[in-house]
């Protein structure tokens, strides 16, 4: 009994910051919705009673595959101490390439999948990796370095990439840009939705549940594992919380750096497979940002697989809601970007504040215990 | 290498000025184009840099003071709208104002994140890069696609913006005084077509006719903003909030005040780079996305220039120069003499790597260089977005080759609390 009291406890704690965030966020909305001159309570109604609909269910699940992905490849980072703001231009570059490797070759489909996962999680880790290579030999901040390699990345070599290996040969005068060459069904995830339909009725409106649904629950519950319970997370988290102890301790700080960028990168480069393994072409317009949110789903989430999940349906949920809102005209759309990024500024403060709160706590218990010792 | 410290600071950058241009003269002959020290390329040169620079700026007083400031490009995003939005409903002067004034907006969010409750100031700064966006589209679904929807107005854009006037330095480039019209100093000189001089005064020519009081106003600015840090009591309280706050809470600066001003300075400065580029001067019009990471420019400029304002000067306007170039070179010959540039500049920091006996930053810049020559050989033309991404590749060979030699503000990132040292 008292294990699980604990265990609520724990809950009530870990769970109360993002709970005021999420509370805060709603009601300063309310405000914004307000004086904008909309009905508050009909936009949540609205939204609440289309994500109640099954096929919102599966958009909601869609989107939240990549941006759970990019969430745990950040929180890799952020256990270590590392600002991975590179997930942007890693997923993307990545995406680019494995989505032209996949269209190249023609596999059965097992090795064509794997091969393209492969490739994806190469790209992202190399690409992340030069952020870890040159911040433990010439001392770059991996923020700046990251944030000039997005840029590389999305202003250079994915245009590169999208001129020169455009669908049907190079881009030349003004052919219509159509992405790249299309990856044969055996490089496709299968959907999911013969799964879903066991439990449910059937899914209407042509909506598909994404196979990467998969990879994301498989990275999740590797992430959980190795950085919970393997040697290696420990040695992970102890170079995050105290370096120097850490190289003490006997664990190479230089290398568990690039080994953090690179798996980060890694996880990074299957954030864009949703995109590739459905439309099965990487699109001359891809969906970008999704590395930014997952920063955001890595914070809101406090680097746990957990947290990151709930977080990244959070953000999946309002980034479909906005579509009711546009149908209904209880609100205008743009509101849920403005709840997104007050829930993350407000989950950071709540939990600076909890995280305080708790030190002074248990200063102040230490303190009366050492006087209770002393007299 | 003694002597040239010895100079004073006015003397040795003019210096390195004439330098450069004597390389980009020498350059352009090569492939046949005089696009590089143009009065065209100069002057846009100018209108792109500027933003750049107000970036840059903005994060000087913010790291200056001690925070981070990743939310330049969010602030940025503030000032466009609010610029624009200004400019629409009470003028084009008001539009600078207010455009500032959003920025500013979002610099006390990040204040009151990272100085008031310890936020970490990255985690801060992308919050707002997110927040900036979502706020400028609500506001412009608002406004922009309800009030000015019959002219034009979209959740992605405004309806043209009024513009400020321009002007023409008198004496210098033939402006007018009271009435008179001045000699045209330098473009007597330019149409002499003599080597080098003729082509520095275009340039400078460039820089100083047909310009938008924004501009002049802007560039004032960066003197002020010396002034302001390095000559009087606000700005070394500010700049002690962000080398030693324990030494000034010592001698009973308030630092929560001064990183409040710093990065609500900050964010004005961004908001007023946003105001910029929204204005008549670059797009004369609010749009999505149209801050294009220049926020972020602004960042690489302000490393670039080792956090002074006269080195975030020269970044901007080595960041500006190949957009500025892009635009007018429509046949890519002088992106490909930029290439040659690149390799020289990537040859000169090898020799400077073999004086110092470093071997593998000689080994690395050789082999960058080589690289460089390579593609200028092989290539005819060089790609769009080359130009695009220029700005970013000279900060990481800055970074890669510099690093030990730069110095940010000692407490720049760190958390601070009062009575905590």
């Amino acid at each position: 009994m008292t294990r699980i009291a604990s265990v609520l406890r724990r809950i009530k704690t870990d769970a109360a910051a993002p709970v005021m965030a999420l509370v805060f966020a709603v009601a300063a909305s309310s405000v914004v919705l307000l004086v904008a001159g909309s009905n508050p309570i009909q936009a949540y109604s609205d939204m609440l009673k289309h994500a109640s609909k099954l096929e919102t269910m599966i958009d909601i699940l869609n989107r939240a595959t990549p941006l759970f992905i990019a969430g745990i490849a950040a929180a890799i980072g952020f256990r270590m101490n590392l600002f991975n703001i590179g997930v942007e231009g890693q997923y993307l570059l990545a995406a680019l390439v494995a989505a032209h490797v996949g269209g190249l070759v023609h596999l059965p489909a097992p090795l064509h999948i794997a091969l393209i996962l492969l490739v994806a999680m190469s790209v992202g880790a190399a690409y992340s990796g030069v952020a870890g290579v040159l911040k433990v030999t010439k001392g770059v901040h991996e923020v700046i370095s990251t944030i000039m390699l997005n840029a590389i990345a999305t202003s250079g070599l994915i245009v590169a990439g999208l001129q020169a290996w455009q669908a049907g040969g190079g881009l030349g005068g003004n052919v219509t840009r159509v992405g790249t060459t299309p990856i044969d069904e055996s490089g496709r995830l299968p959907n999911l939705n013969g799964f879903v339909e066991i439990f449910t009725r059937d899914i209407g409106r042509d909506r598909e549940l994404t196979g990467v649904l998969v990879v994301a629950i498989a990275v999740g519950v590797a992430y959980h594992v190795i950085v919970g319970r393997s040697r290696f997370g420990f040695d992970l988290r102890a170079s995050g919380a105290n370096p120097f102890a850490a190289h003490v301790g006997g664990i190479p700080p230089k290398r568990m750096i690039v080994t953090a960028m690179v798996l980060s990168g890694a996880v990074a480069g299957l954030v864009g497979m949703t995109e590739i393994m459905d439309g099965g072409v990487f699109p001359a317009n891809p969906i970008q940002g999704l590395g930014f949110a997952g920063i955001a789903v890595a914070l809101l989430g406090r680097n746990s697989a957990i947290g990151a999940l709930v977080a990244a349906l959070i953000f999946a949920f309002l980034d479909i809601s906005s579509g009711i809102l546009q149908n209904t005209g209880s609100a205008s759309r743009e509101i849920v970007q403005i709840m997104q990024g007050l829930i993350i500024l407000a989950a950071v403060v709540a939990y600076q504040v909890t995280e305080r709160a708790r030190a002074r706590e248990e200063a102040k218990a230490a303190a009366t215990a050492l006087a209770a010792v002393a007299s | 290498m003694s002597a040239l410290r010895n100079l004073p600071g006015w003397a040795r950058w003019c210096l390195y000025a004439t330098i450069g241009m004597l390389v980009l003269d020498v350059v352009q002959g090569f492939d046949d184009t005089d696009l590089l020290t143009s009065e065209g390329a100069s002057r846009a040169m100018l209108r792109w840099g500027l933003p750049i620079l107000l970036a840059g700026l903005g994060g000087l007083f913010a790291e200056r003071c001690g925070v981070v400031n990743i939310g330049l490009e969010g602030m940025m995003v503030l000032g466009t709208w609010f610029g624009a939005w200004g400019a629409l409903e009470f003028g084009a002067w008001w539009g600078l104002l207010l455009g500032a004034l959003g920025g500013a907006l979002g610099g006390l969010l990040h204040a009151l994140a990272t100085v008031q409750f310890g936020v970490d100031h990255v985690i801060s700064g992308v919050a707002i890069n997110i927040l900036g966006p979502g706020l400028a589209r609500f506001l412009s679904s608002e406004i922009f696609n309800q009030k000015y929807k019959d002219v034009g107005g979209s959740i992605t854009q405004s309806p043209r913006v009024p513009t400020v006037g321009r002007m023409t330095f008198p004496f210098l480039s033939g402006g007018d005084l009271f009435g008179w019209t001045t000699p045209d100093f330098l473009g007597w000189f330019t149409g002499k077509d003599w080597f080098l001089v003729s082509d520095i005064t275009g340039f400078a020519r460039g820089l100083t006719s047909n310009m938008s009081w924004v501009t002049v106003f802007t560039l004032a600015l960066l003197p002020f903003c010396t002034w302001l840090l390095w000559r009087t009591r606000f700005g070394l309280r500010l700049r002690i909030s962000g080398e030693r706050p324990e030494a000034g809470e010592v001698q009973g600066v308030n630092i929560y005040l001064y990183k409040y001003i710093g990065v609500a300075i900050s964010g004005a400065l961004a908001g007023l780079g946003g105001a910029f580029i929204a204005s008549g001067e670059l797009s004369g019009v609010y749009k999505e996305g149209q801050t294009a990471g220049r926020g972020f420019i602004g960042l690489a400029a302000l490393i670039f220039g080792n956090w002074r304002p006269s080195g975030i000067f020269a970044g901007a306007m080595l960041f500006g120069y190949p957009f500025a170039l892009d635009l007018q070179d429509l046949e890519g010959k002088a992106s490909h003499a930029l290439m040659l540039v690149t390799a020289i500049a990537l040859f000169a920091i090898m020799v400077w790597a073999i004086v110092r006996k470093n071997r593998t930053d000689a080994i690395l810049a050789g082999v960058l260089a080589g690289l460089a020559l390579l593609w200028y050989l092989l290539a005819d033309t060089l790609p769009d977005w080359w130009a695009a991404i220029l700005p970013y590749v000279i900060v990481l060979v800055v970074l890669i080759f510099f690093t030990k030699r730069l110095r940010p503000p000692a407490a720049a990132g760190r958390p601070y609390r009062k009575g905590g040292g």
